[in-house]
């Protein structure tokens, strides 16, 4: 079954001197599986995903990546990657399609240059210079650069940072495509709605710790995603937590004898789960001051 | 899906020919971006034409060079200064351009990106070292043109000295090339690389008698240029495009080939040697 992990994680840590990034994080990802890192800036997502790509060494715990230790992995191992980073700032004086041709070269099994071009919407820009592109478009190239080899393992660092609306509706078909096509995905993104899309499965990290960890839909547990019910009597506003939002409503109507001012029913977003989560890491954090200073 | 579990059947990448044809697709590559990128390179690739041009005009009034008594034969300063251009050419091909760009290319991503692909360090190697090569041919060429057709040089006939051009050149070229990706690990940025790498080039274009007569620097001074290599590759091409009667003029009186071949070849290896050990794709937890 698809149970075999193609990332493995356990107490990983990193530390910067005295300034700990990781300080112990676990997870495993799946074959096929879309995996997604959410956490505020600086909470050690980019970390964790450059360790496993093998740009950082770690500290301690243990990493293996498609059956090798990142630290380790040769040109082999990473043939069998795609790394989209989370920065691009390359020169391009060259065209979009003479660089996805030169990478496809790299790669023993690439995918057909013209069609990844057509897969990120660049086809009309495919004998432009990278440098005339705007940064939306540029970051479609590093997408198509990612996935040009054909890689087992995706890594996408914030892959949808700069797109509209539309582009980033076009790269979610792709992503799921490319996850129908077996592809294992491990996503950072600041846009829940794309997390909540996209990944089968989600950890919430903060402070270079895993608060959170689960299926997208599970996460923050059953309570976290109780329906709420405002409406408003008078001028103040009322808010209820229920299960059952329509009794409630129906109850409301019967008793108010009308129409309920001001009413609304909702169901928490991912977003809203994932801040509350955040604000509940926070205040754990405060009331025990110890765990705060990472530093000592 | 089912066909495709674990580790199985991913072709093998890590042969030597997949090294070298990726190494000439490297070449290509790096061409193309080195001739789109205009100005500066133009200018670098055209300065030692010009500097030729500018030392020819700036002395065409002083008469020849080792001219007889009689002040018959002898040769013209354009001829003089041919051999030191020549090998200024090939310093800067392969320091100037490289420094800046490998470091320009640390800063930007390039590197990082490449890190994380299965491209081989030596392909990159290879790579650099071709398109500096293939630069540094076309450079030479338009060179020796301007100085047959624009001044009159005379350059040499016989196989033996082309021979000796060859080789020299060549070495020179390739061994400027791996001191310098081997010195690329110094500048922490693309723009300071601009700055640590002129100062350098030009104090070593002073003391190896490329701009002022070798022999005119104090003993101490020749002993000092003739650790490194530009002095040798100057005195190697003037061996190539100087009159016999001239090698009187050299420090020990002599081509001495040998030892021009002898220094180029440690420094080549000494350079290799730093590469290896000195570059990085990228510089870990920076």
């Amino acid at each position: 079954m698809a149970t075999e992990a193609v990332v493995s994680v356990r107490d990983l840590r990193k530390s910067y001197g005295d300034v700990v990034g990781l300080a112990g994080v676990s997870f495993e990802i799946h074959r096929g599986e879309i995996f997604a890192m959410l956490g505020p800036n600086g909470a050690g997502k980019s970390t964790t995903i450059e360790i496993l790509e093998g740009y950082r060494d770690r500290t301690g715990g243990e990493a293996t990546v498609l059956g090798v230790d990142p630290q380790r992995g040769g040109i082999n191992w990473k043939a069998r990657l795609g790394i989209v980073l989370q920065s691009t700032g390359e020169s391009g004086d060259v065209t979009v399609k003479e660089q996805l041709s030169h990478f496809a070269a790299y790669y023993p099994n690439p995918r057909n240059v013209d069609e990844v071009i057509e897969a990120v919407g660049l086809t009309e820009k495919a004998k432009t210079r990278i440098a005339r592109l705007s940064g939306g478009q540029r970051r479609r190239v590093d997408v198509a650069l990612g996935m040009i080899g054909r890689p087992e393992l995706l890594f996408l660092d914030e892959p949808t940072t700069g797109f509209d609306p539309e582009a980033r509706r076009q790269f979610w078909t792709l992503i799921e495509s490319l996850k129908a096509e077996g592809t294992t995905i491990l996503l950072t993104t600041h846009y829940l709605d794309e997390a909540a899309k996209l990944a089968d499965r989600a950890a919430v990290i903060n402070g270079g710790r895993i608060i959170e960890i689960g299926p997208v839909d599970e996460l923050g547990g059953k309570e976290a995603r109780v329906p709420i019910v405002r409406w408003r009597t008078g001028g103040r506003l009322n808010e209820q937590r229920t299960p059952e939002p329509a009794a409630l409503v129906s109850k409301l109507h019967r008793e108010l004898g009308g129409e309920p001012e001001g009413l609304e029913v909702i169901r928490p977003s991912l977003e809203d789960i994932y801040l509350e989560l955040l604000g509940l890491d926070r205040a754990g954090a405060e009331a025990e001051p110890v765990l705060g200073e990472v530093g000592e | 899906m089912s066909t495709r579990t674990g580790a199985t059947a991913t072709p093998k990448v890590g042969s030597m020919g997949r090294t070298l044809r990726l190494g000439v697709s490297r070449i290509w590559y790096e061409l193309r971006v080195y001739s789109r990128r205009g100005d500066s390179v133009f200018f670098t690739f055209l300065f030692p034409i010009l500097m030729l041009s500018i030392f020819a005009v700036a002395f065409s009034g002083m008469g020849n060079l080792g001219a007889a008594p009689d002040s018959s034969g002898g040769i013209t300063w354009a001829a003089y200064y041919l051999p030191g251009m020549v090998a200024a050419g090939m310093l800067l091909s392969g320091v100037q351009n490289l420094g800046v760009d490998i470091a320009g290319e640390k800063s930007d991503g390039t590197l990082k990106r490449l890190g994380g692909s299965p491209l081989p360090l030596i392909s990159y190697f290879i790579g650099k070292i071709g398109m500096v090569l293939v630069s540094a041919i076309l450079q030479v060429a338009l060179l020796l043109v301007v100085a047959r057709f624009a001044f009159d040089v005379e350059l040499p006939t016989d196989a033996e000295k082309w021979w000796l051009f060859t080789w020299v050149f060549l070495l020179g070229v390739v061994t400027s090339c791996v001191l310098r990706i081997a010195l690329s690990a110094l500048p922490r940025s693309g723009k300071s690389a601009t700055a640590v790498v002129i100062p350098i080039v030009l104090l070593l274009q002073f003391i190896s008698g490329v701009y002022l007569q070798f022999t005119m620097l104090p003993e101490w001074l020749q002993n000092f240029a003739g650790i490194f290599p530009l002095k040798w590759m100057a005195q190697g091409m003037r061996a190539v495009f100087l009159p016999e009667s001239f090698a009187a003029l050299e420090q020990t009186g002599g081509w001495d080939l040998g030892w021009v071949a002898i220094v180029m070849l440690i420094w080549f290896v000494v350079g290799l040697f730093l590469c290896r050990i000195t570059f990085r794709w990228i510089r870990k937890d920076s």
